[in-house]
């Protein structure tokens, strides 16, 4: 048998888990006994319900301690990350001068009813995230930051338009998965188009992954805490592999 | 409370600069003109509601009837004075009788001047009616249950269904909140219609239609009670139906609404001069009916640096302060906005945030202040944000805040969850009693990092204003001056709904209103 884990307290294999939870019930020993039941039943042993308290009337906020009985094989787990190397701000630059020998040009938009522009300003805003430079502050690259609220049709046009080599897609606060919808409608769109090949189209958010993104039909996924400069050496290596 | 020392001729002379501001766009864009949405606002003042069958509402049937006639210019006002004389019914059956075409709307030939005039009277008169019983149920509301201490604990509410927000709602009120904004549809920024009953269905929020605030203000009547304390309900008052949004929100005594001079032309691309029209109109209901207003300044550091761009914050509340007296706001009705935004790992962050709370505080005393919680910067490990948020909770209670909207730890994730709201609640109350009368019991080092920090932005703030001033305001927003965001006099949504008023328009409810001046009590 493999490298078998589980969650790590202050021993090895303790299992231990924190959880919160709501129950739609009054606050009570029966409540605290059916927390404990329905944490067993999430294969959690031996319970403590640290903190229980009635946050509205009918519901019940459940904070518990536990020991996962659930292990896994490490050496079974397959996740993938953006496979790249990665570049600063400097050797983007010259690498997009000495290897592609014309501007790089990026349009991003965060789509659907999603009002946020927190996830695409922090990549392609002048000012970028965590000082780390956004695209617009790059000389070698044309960036079209297009905000929020963006159909998938004005994206596409847009990029079509700005002759775009990369189209970024954030989503970042949504409600009952409609980023996922959201995001296949795009590469729905490209596809019915037929030119979904011609862009390297990168999703990025806080519930995004690389493979998540692959599998909706992406070229790559970044998640929370990316930085441009990682976006940017993405796109470029991409660009110069072609 | 703790002060900082400031030059209270350099405090003068930048609110002389964004009274100039603010008066030119009076002068030279709001008085001379008239948008669709403010005729749909009197017609709604005058008792229009309801939609066809196909969901198109009166109100907009009937503007666009005049617009097709090419008689828009005039004011809908006299038009429709003339069809209830005509008709003999009340204004809903005169709706409903000219959108089947039963009366010849825009003939007004056959009664004379005076009896048209003295109809549009009786109407507007109804309408600041309406708007006044609006100031006095609320003000009769709180007397039985008072407000509460401030900050006001601002929570919002987001299914999409407003039945399920209503439960959400009292959830948040059980934990201590005590102000509930429902958080619009996405897209309903763009729509020129107000939508029409009551809804189940949205878009990262539920529609502002007048049925749901009826529905969720009774919801807060009855948690105000068992509270002891008056619940307060937002809206918001911005896009291209901020009038009629406002009228709507009057006839249901609603307590505030968002409602900023410039955030639409910004962040939502709609024209500037769609947008200054509709405002002035919107904020005349508001200061009739008080209603509160929100601006929304805290958006510009959502894309600018919080601390390189300060000043664009604390000008736009100037600007708002000034465009807000024109249209007869009291201090006590400008929830003028700001943020704490400053990037986590800048040294002495905190202190600069105090600087800027404490600034805002001093430049309107009597202003109940806005304050919204980090959100940029906001961490998707939600124990690091609680931490954020209890920074901005003391920022909050030891600047005296007025109107705190309440950080949540999953901002960064999700629509919040009832526990999210809860774990959110139960920071805030700590941490405003713990640290009740800090303020009161510290002073500002006249030579410190917070004193230092808050001149810095005042002065940043008198050269921009001087600059904003020079040019006027319409060419400052289409050279992007804030938030780095261009936008043209002749671009974004809704230009084609503003019109020049016709030396023969009339629209006696904004005439009376403005005559009238601030009515209290």
């Amino acid at each position: 048998m493999g490298n078998l884990i589980k969650p790590y307290g202050d021993t090895i294999d303790d299992g231990i888990v924190q959880l919160s939870f709501t129950l739609p019930v009054t606050n009570g020993a029966k409540a605290k006994k059916a927390a404990e039941i329905y944490a067993n039943n999430l294969k959690i042993e031996d319970v403590t319900i640290a903190h229980a308290e009635e946050i509205a009337e009918g519901f019940t906020y459940f904070v518990i301690f536990g020991k996962a009985s659930v292990s896994i094989d490490y050496d079974s787990v397959k996740a993938s990350e953006v496979s790249t190397e990665f570049y600063d701000y400097y050797e983007i630059n010259s690498l997009i001068k000495e290897k592609i020998n014309r501007k790089v040009n990026v349009v991003g938009a965060s789509i659907g009813t999603d009002a946020h522009t927190v996830g695409i300003d922090a990549i392609m805003n002048m000012k970028g995230y965590d000082g780390d430079y956004g695209l617009e502050r790059y000389p070698e690259i044309n960036a079209t930051n297009l905000g929020s609220q963006v159909t998938c049709e004005e994206l596409v046009e847009s990029a079509l338009k700005n002759g775009s080599d990369a189209i970024l897609v954030s989503q970042t606060v949504t409600q009952k998965d409609a980023h996922i919808r959201n995001f296949t409608e795009l590469i729905e769109l490209l596809e019915a188009e037929k030119i979904r090949k011609q862009f390297l189209v990168i999703a990025g958010g806080p519930r995004i992954t690389n493979d998540l993104a692959i599998e909706l039909g992406y070229d790559a996924g970044f998640g929370a805490g990316t930085v441009p400069s990682q976006v940017a050496s993405y796109i470029v290596t991409c660009l110069v592999k072609e | 409370m703790a002060q900082i020392k400031l030059d209270q001729e350099q405090v003068k002379r930048v609110k002389n600069y964004a009274k100039d501001i603010a008066d030119s766009v009076q002068k030279n864009v709001i008085d001379g003109n008239s948008s669709v949405s403010v005729e749909r606002t009197v017609l709604r003042l005058y008792g229009v509601d309801g939609t066809d069958e196909e969901g198109t509402p009166y109100p907009n049937l009937i503007v666009d009837k005049l617009k097709e006639k090419d008689l828009l210019s005039k004011g809908v006002s006299k038009f429709f004075a003339a069809s209830m004389l005509a008709s003999k019914r009340d204004a809903m059956d005169t709706a409903e009788l000219i959108c089947q075409g039963n009366i010849l709307f825009g003939e007004i030939n056959e009664f004379s001047r005076a009896d048209i005039e003295s109809k549009e009277i009786e109407l507007s008169k109804e309408a600041l009616k309406t708007l006044d019983s609006s100031r006095i149920h609320k003000s009769k509301k709180q007397e039985k249950t008072p407000l509460p201490e401030q900050p006001f604990k601002y929570m919002i509410v987001a299914t999409g269904n407003i039945y399920e927000d209503r439960t959400q709602a009292k959830a948040a009120v059980s934990s201590g909140a005590d102000i509930i904004a429902v958080i619009r549809s996405t897209a309903q920024s763009l729509l020129d219609y107000v939508p029409y009953g009551a809804t189940t269905e949205g878009f990262g929020g539920t529609f502002a239609t007048q049925e749901n605030f009826k529905i969720m203000r009774k919801a807060l009547d009855e948690a105000s009670k068992k509270k002891g304390t008056y619940v307060r309900l937002v809206n918001y008052a911005s896009g291209l139906c901020m009038s009629e949004i406002a009228a709507c929100a009057a006839i249901e005594d609603l307590d505030m609404l968002l409602n900023d001079s410039m955030y639409g032309i910004l962040f939502r691309d709609i024209n500037k001069k769609r947008t200054f029209v509709d405002q002035h109109f919107s904020r005349l209901i508001c200061s009739r009916a008080k209603i509160l207003i929100n601006t929304g300044e805290d958006n510009y550091l959502t894309t600018s640096d919080a601390i390189e761009n300060a000043y664009t914050v604390t000008s736009s509340q100037l600007i708002n302060e000034a465009m807000g007296k024109n249209s007869l706001l009291t201090d006590e009705q400008l929830g003028l906005g700001h943020a704490f935004e400053i990037d986590p790992k800048v040294k002495n962050g905190f202190l600069f945030e105090l600087a800027h709370a404490q600034l805002a505080r001093q430049l309107f005393p009597d202003a109940p202040l806005k304050y919204m919680p980090p959100t940029k910067y906001k961490s998707c490990d939600i124990f690091f944000s609680q931490c954020m948020d209890s920074m901005f909770n003391l920022a909050s209670v030891t600047t005296g805040q007025g109107i705190h909207l309440c950080g949540i730890l999953t901002e960064a994730i999700h629509t919040p969850l009832m526990q999210d709201r809860f774990q959110s609640l139960s920071n805030v109350n700590y941490i405003f009693d713990t640290a009740r009368d800090l303020g009161d019991e510290i002073e500002f080092k006249e030579d410190g990092v917070i004193a230092k920090r808050a001149q810095t932005v005042l002065n940043e703030t008198e050269e921009f204003l001087k600059k904003v001033n020079d040019i006027g305001l319409m060419e400052a927003i289409s050279e992007g001056y804030f938030a780095g965001i261009k936008r043209l006099d002749t671009g974004g949504k809704g230009l084609d709904g503003v019109f020049l008023k016709d030396s023969d328009y009339s629209n006696p409810i904004l005439e009376m209103l403005e005559k009238e001046g601030t009515i209290n009590g």
